[in-house]
């Protein structure tokens, strides 16, 4: 079981509907982003081009915050969730620094924080919230391990990009090009 | 034309990473002066020549020990989430730098108290005569004050290696991304060490030498100062956009000025018309090195975390 996210920039508008959920469901703190929208254009004009990314941590299978972690807060759950455990973290920021992606942040309570995948809405079977609420259903949530999951099948049938892949921590986050 | 624009707007991260700020440098800083004092005192403690280095061999740990501890102090302050600070005691991660930090810091002070014993400060023997006897038996035997010399050598270099690898193994900040950092750090916390023993030793023949060895410091840490300049210039794109923040970019002004010309070359030549009695030995010179030695600290933690991989 591997989790991944593939997101389909063909369809997705930057709406931040992703971000919205994101932040009830989580009682992300104001002023804060586990997810976020980047508008990238490229081009000269009038041949411009643009694609829009809902990003986050990207679960990395090389991942550099947990190896730099002093403590074993931040783990890998089953599936390849990358997590936090509030109370084992010392807030010294170490796994930000670490971050290709600059994906965590440092909560108002001093524990580091990110994006978990809503990993306690995976366990109950269900879809993380960012997914769930899409409006063009431009986002996947699935196991890559299995073949016939729709993130596979997405994977197998269209071109995708990783962010930062020279960065070499091997991300889960797809996006479809 | 290529450009990014992000909806991210959190603190410290935003538009630049500036998480670190002034007590990670502090904390590196005491770390290196506290690695080459450790050294420098455990050298002359295994060749035997505590007598004749009495500012090296019996102050240095009162130093050492209260500077490590300002150094603690700092990091304990940068913590965000400071109840779980006993955590970092719970377990041993070997893939993290700062966990191998946080038990050499723990090996440290028993290293400290125990070349302490050596000359108990503030009349500590008599107050406590567990303490006194203790040094009546570790002064009358040459094999363990040579071994004492040795522990705290041995974790002198392990304290100033990590600090700089406590940096380059963060490999998302291009600027640190050279194991070099680990023998630039302790070289620089041995220059600053040998500097600061200068400034304090009231012995001609201990001042003169620590000069001369800080001459040699200096050199050695221009010359890897120059080889970390071209490891990374000669690397990948996002190591030679790291670099061009010292040279010609944000940080230029601050290292090439205040870290080199002043913290290094300045030094270097008073100290060398010193050792050659041209002049008289000066404060000044020790003073440039460990105000240099600081300011290395903040240009190389500051121009890190403002190197990224990210293009946004």
């Amino acid at each position: 079981m591997r989790y991944a996210m593939v997101i389909d920039t063909k369809k997705c508008v930057g709406c931040m509907d992703c971000v919205v959920a994101c932040k009830t469901e989580n009682d992300v703190p104001e002023g804060y982003n586990r997810d976020w929208i980047v508008y990238d254009v490229q081009g000269t004009f009038p041949n411009l081009s643009m694609e829009i990314r809902s990003e986050r941590c990207n679960h990395c299978d090389s991942a550099p915050c947990v190896s730099c972690c002093p403590t074993g807060a931040s783990h890998v759950e089953d599936g390849g969730i990358v997590t936090v455990t509030h109370d084992m973290c010392t807030g010294c920021k170490a796994c930000l620094e670490s971050c290709p992606y600059d994906a965590r942040f440092v909560n108002p309570e001093g524990y580091a924080d990110k994006c978990t995948f809503c990993l306690h809405l995976v366990k109950e079977g269900t879809q993380p919230a960012c997914v769930s609420v899409c409006p063009t259903y431009c986002m996947h949530f699935g196991d890559v391990d299995d073949p016939n999951s729709d993130v596979s099948i997405l994977l197998k049938s269209r071109k995708w990009h990783n962010n930062i892949p020279d960065a070499g921590t091997k991300p889960h986050i797809f996006y479809l090009v | 034309m290529h450009e990014l624009y992000s909806t991210r707007t959190n603190p410290f991260i935003d538009p630049t990473l500036h998480l670190w700020a002034w007590e990670i440098p502090v904390y590196l800083f005491a770390g290196g002066l506290v690695a080459g004092m450790m050294i420098i005192a455990g050298y002359y403690l295994f060749h035997g020549r505590q007598d004749d280095r009495q500012s090296s061999v019996y102050w240095m740990p009162l130093a050492s020990f209260i500077s490590i501890s300002v150094g603690m102090l700092a990091l304990f302050f940068d913590l965000g989430h400071k109840v779980s600070v006993w955590r970092f005691y719970t377990s041993f991660q070997i893939t993290s730098p700062m966990s191998w930090g946080a038990w050499i810091l723990f090996l440290v002070y028993p290293a400290l108290i125990a070349n302490l014993l050596l000359k108990l400060p503030f009349g500590l023997g008599t107050k406590i005569p567990l303490l006194g006897n203790l040094s009546t038996r570790v002064v009358k035997h040459p094999k363990t004050i040579a071994t004492i010399g040795v522990v705290n050598m041995v974790l002198g270099a392990a304290l100033g290696i990590y600090t700089g690898i406590l940096l380059s193994s963060l490999s998302a900040r291009p600027f640190w991304n050279s194991s070099i950092l680990g023998i630039l750090f302790l070289t620089s916390g041995l220059s600053t060490a040998a500097a600061f023993v200068h400034l304090v030793a009231k012995s001609t023949i201990e001042r003169e030498g620590l000069a001369r060895a800080d001459i040699g410091f200096i050199i050695i840490e221009i010359v890897i100062l120059f080889l970390f300049i071209i490891g990374l210039t000669t690397s990948a794109a996002i190591h030679k956009e790291a670099v061009g923040l010292i040279l010609g970019g944000e940080y230029t002004a601050s290292f090439w000025v205040l870290v080199v010309f002043l913290g290094l070359l300045i030094p270097l030549f008073i100290q060398s018309l010193a050792v050659t009695h041209k002049i008289r030995h000066t404060p000044i010179a020790p003073i440039m090195v460990i105000v240099g030695g600081l300011i290395l600290r903040f240009v190389f933690v500051a121009a890190g975390q403002a190197s990224t991989w990210l293009p946004y």
